[in-house]
């Protein structure tokens, strides 16, 4: 690999195109069911996902609703005409023989989205369009024979094109996160990557830092999530810049990402490249929009993740806390919520419980069963208990994750547990003169004396446990200090 | 045979004894109309009728499809090796509605292979033979349904029209044939040829009955988002009685006697009261060329599906899936499919698209413009259907070119999505019938049947 002084001269070119599925209830031209998660091969098929002689499509206007959001989250312009497309090629995967899409005229034109990085900054990635398309089926490949799925074949999409305008694999990373949080946000998709539900396809390029012109860009198709969009680009950044720097050229083509290996692999090259025969599809009419349907489609937006950045400034939160918060939707609600109900100071202690708690960036829907049963109040109560030194941090860790695990009440879990602190003075001064006559404390109170004041940690720690955790540390060490 | 002796005939005996009779009937034919028939579930289904389970308009009478449509009972094979035994799950949308009346489909009916064709040569089950002379072609690719009706087999047949096949079949064996105002009649569960053209209407013994049928096959389907809303009704107001004959249909390439008769139905509307005046349209010139653009890419498009992997016939199972892709489409289609779908990948491929296909829509625009235009001056325009009566089998199977020049007439109304009727008015002196064809505006297609009532009636009386 080449030396980071080498690689320092270098830049790479990132543009990103990005398939969401969407959230509707039947596929893109049929009334097959979308949700084809842990069903039968092919139990979600009717006759024209099949491609059957004599099926046609039928447009499922949800799927256009759902665009026309996504657009609004995008910052794009909705085209008020737009229309499908018969993209050609031959795979077991596509029945009718192509797919359809949006190739000439698609729905979301040219649109910009402020990716933030970790340092805080933000960077501008242009959206060059979005278009709809009917996903395709799935093959399993066996020794000597592969089996078809068409379970996802007709599935909506939407395919959202950005401009080459990212320039390292973090921003990259945080582009795909930023697509993720407004795709879900804005309820277009359920964003669960497992499923496939959104991927990504990185074309990368690499030239010599102040070249305008551009290198000769490798596609890494199908990447299922933000860490491997990072890893990919940042594989092949090295590999291209080894390529150059051995004299060698970088060939235009696609390749794949091995997860286990962590490298990328090359699938096809541009001499193999298909001849599409793009053709407008004489079946499905124009999709013909008023201004006044798309207000009226994009009147109930729900509030995007820039918006919360702007309400959450005031609450001095560490940029990660604020990514990991707005990885779920449902969590970035509830902290809003504690915010506008109770504060910013209630609103901090909940932000860094979610953040040091739960997981991130599981799909809405498979957190939103156990969500449903956690209310802002209950989190305004847990977030009061901890300013009135009622409970430990450890202890708030604790009645969190129990509200999560589909228990209620902060106080009662609190209470049933035997886990809110005392702060009776009288009680922990027992306590206190309990620990510094056990002998076993003899050693400590000599070493506290010879000036190891840090040693004095070791008896708050002998009081909490003696106290079952009950006691408060700060009003604990106080005691113990004034005793000494 | 009319429909009303058809529903006489079931009140005087039973619906299955009139289904009977035209199953006999299907199975004495000589000219090879019949590609299978559904027996067993048209004599079920007429049982039905008798037991007054199933009523309707068309209660007891029964007609055959082609082909190319979606039906239970027999296999749809649209004329193709591929699809040889293909069952389809489902019914065509227009199926459904005339059984619904209580029509009774008793069996399929040869075609060229997926349509292609102007004379059912083109047919994996052989030729199928004029009904007035069997050493002629029924013309295409509606054939067997044009011969059924005209040898009486059954009283109407289903077609699809998508450059002339239900007009020029008609015509050559004198029979009434409609291709509707494109989006008039569902095409949910026909066999697609050329989405943008393709057009599903009936052939009939008369002009009435046509419009009966029609009555019952148009309208809306959500199945079909290219379906207009029910409409069949006459939509214009009328500009008094007023013609055009087209005059580039009129001149060079016509036979004689087809002219010479259209000239005297000319006659025979002035004498209707209809004034009838000589109209150009220039880009007329253009349409065969522009029709052999777009249909054959929308054709390479929609027979793609046909991969031998889901359904249909699959050759070349122990090799690699290219093996599979190849032999199966070798085999099943039949030698005008695969001109077809050469021509339409060529013109479809990226550097030709802009230079023909593109190019080819734009004149076309301009052809509808023309339509519309001198259609703002009358009623319907009127002309032959075909240059020539009905030809000789094998004349013209050498040259592809030769067969195109066949659908000179009939391709403009398709390409302008406009309703057309080929209505019989006479024959040539070696008894060939010879039709004329009436042109309307979009969505008149009652209108048209109107006027071609009106000229049935002074024939007949």
């Amino acid at each position: 690999m080449a030396q980071k002084e080498v690689l320092d001269t270098y830049e790479m070119t990132i543009g990103i195109e990005c398939h969401v599925q969407l959230a509707t209830k039947t596929k893109l031209f049929s009334a097959a069911d979308n949700d084809a998660r842990d069903s039968e091969p092919n139990s979600k098929v009717v006759p024209v996902d099949y491609g059957l002689p004599g099926m046609l499509p039928v447009l499922n206007w949800e799927a256009v609703r759902l665009s026309v959001r996504a657009g609004k989250a995008l910052n794009s312009e909705i085209a008020l005409r737009s229309h499908f497309d018969r993209k050609h090629y031959f795979y077991p995967d596509l029945p009718k023989g192509y797919q359809t899409t949006q190739m000439y005229e698609p729905i979301i034109g040219p649109g910009s989205i402020a990716v933030p990085l970790e340092d805080g900054s933000a960077v501008d990635v242009r959206i060059h369009h979005a278009h709809m398309e009917e996903d395709a089926g799935k093959l399993t490949h066996f020794d000597g024979y592969s089996l078809v799925d068409l379970n996802r074949a007709g599935t909506p999409l939407i395919e959202i094109v950005s401009e080459p305008d990212i320039h390292s694999a973090a921003a990259a990373r945080a582009y795909a996160t930023e697509l993720h949080r407004l795709m879900t946000y804005s309820g277009v998709t359920h964003g669960d990557l497992y499923h496939g539900n959104m991927r990504f396809d990185v074309n990368i390029s690499v030239a010599k830092k102040g070249v305008t012109e551009l290198g000769t860009r490798a596609e890494i198709k199908n990447l299922n999530s933000f860490r491997s969009v990072e890893r990919a680009a940042e594989y092949e950044f090295n590999r291209q810049i080894d390529i150059l720097e051995s004299g060698g050229k970088v060939v235009q083509e696609t390749r794949g990402w091995d997860d286990d290996r962590q490298l990328t692999v090359s699938q096809r090259s541009k001499e193999d490249a298909q001849d599409y025969r793009y053709m407008p599809d004489p079946d499905i009419p124009p999709i013909v929009l008023t201004p006044e349907e798309v207000a009226e489609i994009q009147s109930d937006m729900p509030v995007l993740p820039q918006i919360y950045r702007d309400a959450w400034s005031s609450l001095g939160l560490d940029t990660s806390v604020v990514n990991t918060l707005l990885g779920t939707r449902r969590h970035a609600e509830l902290v809003r919520k504690v915010q506008l109900d109770a504060g910013d100071g209630a609103a901090t202690r909940i932000a860094n419980l979610f953040a040091s708690g739960l997981g991130s960036n599981s799909s809405d829907e498979q957190v939103s069963a156990i969500d449903e049963g956690v209310s802002a109040d209950e989190l305004i109560e847990l977030a009061g208990m901890i300013e009135k030194s009622e409970i430990s941090s450890n202890t708030a860790k604790d009645i969190f994750k129990a509200l999560y695990a589909g228990e209620h009440n902060p106080r009662a879990i609190a209470e049933a547990n035997n886990l809110l602190q005392n702060s009776d003075t009288d009680a922990i001064a027992v306590v206190v003169d309990e620990i510094l006559a056990d002998p076993a404390s003899a050693k400590v109170l000599e070493d506290i004396r010879s000036g190891n004041d840090k040693a004095i940690g070791y008896l708050v720690g002998q009081v909490m446990k003696k106290s079952r955790g009950q006691a408060n540390p700060a009003l604990a060490q106080e005691l113990l200090r004034k005793k000494l | 045979m009319k429909i009303a002796k058809q529903i006489d005939e079931v009140a005087a005996t039973s619906a299955v004894a009139v289904v009977r009779a035209a199953l006999e009937r299907a199975k004495a034919d000589k000219n090879n109309v019949v590609i299978n028939l559904s027996e067993s579930r048209a004599l079920e289904r007429a049982a039905k009728v008798d037991a007054g389970e199933l009523k309707g308009r068309l209660a007891g009478v029964p007609f055959v499809a082609k082909d190319n449509f979606l039906g239970y009972g027999a296999p749809t094979t649209a004329a193709s090796k591929l699809l040889k035994s293909f069952d389809a799950p489902l019914q065509a949308t227009v199926v459904e509605k005339l059984e619904s009346e209580g029509a009774i489909c008793i069996g399929k009916v040869n075609l060229d292979a997926f349509a292609h064709g102007g004379s059912t040569e083109n047919s994996a089950y052989g030729v199928t033979r004029n009904a007035v002379d069997p050493t002629r072609v029924a013309g295409g690719s509606s054939g067997g349904s044009a011969v059924a009706v005209a040898r009486g087999i059954v009283p109407f047949a289903l077609g699809t029209d998508t450059g002339g096949s239900i007009r020029q079949p008609a015509s050559f064996n004198g029979v009434v044939g409609i291709k509707p105002t494109y989006g008039a009649v569902s095409r949910y569960g026909v066999v697609a040829m050329a989405s943008g053209t393709d057009t599903i209407g009936v052939l009939a013994h008369d002009v009435e009955d046509t419009a009966l049928l029609m009555d019952i096959m148009t309208g809306q389907d959500t199945k079909d988002m290219t379906t207009l809303p029910d409409f069949f009704a006459v939509q214009s107001t009328p500009t008094g009685k007023k013609l055009g004959l087209i005059k580039e249909f009129m001149a060079e390439g016509i036979d004689p006697i087809v002219r010479a008769r259209i000239l005297a139905a000319v006659e025979q509307y002035k004498s209707l009261g209809y004034e009838v005046e000589e109209v150009s349209l220039p880009m007329l010139k253009y349409a065969l060329a522009i029709y052999y653009i777009v249909v054959p890419a929308e054709i390479s498009s929609n027979l793609a599906r046909y991969d031998g992997v889901r359904y249909g016939s699959r050759v070349g199972n122990e090799g690699t899936l290219r093996d599979v892709y190849e032999l199966s489409r070798q085999a099943g289609f039949e030698p005008e499919n695969k001109r077809r779908i050469i021509i339409g990948s060529y013109v479809l491929s990226s550097g030709f698209f802009d230079a023909y296909y593109q190019k080819a829509q734009k004149a076309r625009t301009l052809l509808i413009r023309e339509f519309n235009d001198v259609l703002s001056r009358y009623d319907a325009l009127i002309g032959p259907v075909a240059p020539s009566p009905a030809f000789k089998i094998g004349n013209n199977t050498d040259d592809p070119l030769k067969m195109y020049l066949e659908d000179v007439m009939t391709v403009p109304a398709s390409l302008a999505g406009l309703p057309a009727v080929s209505v019989p008015i006479d024959t040539n002196d070696e008894g060939l019938p010879i039709g004329i064809q009436i042109i309307g505006k979009r969505r008149d297609d009652a209108h048209i049947l109107a006027i071609a009532r009106e000229l049935e009636e002074l024939r007949h009386g």
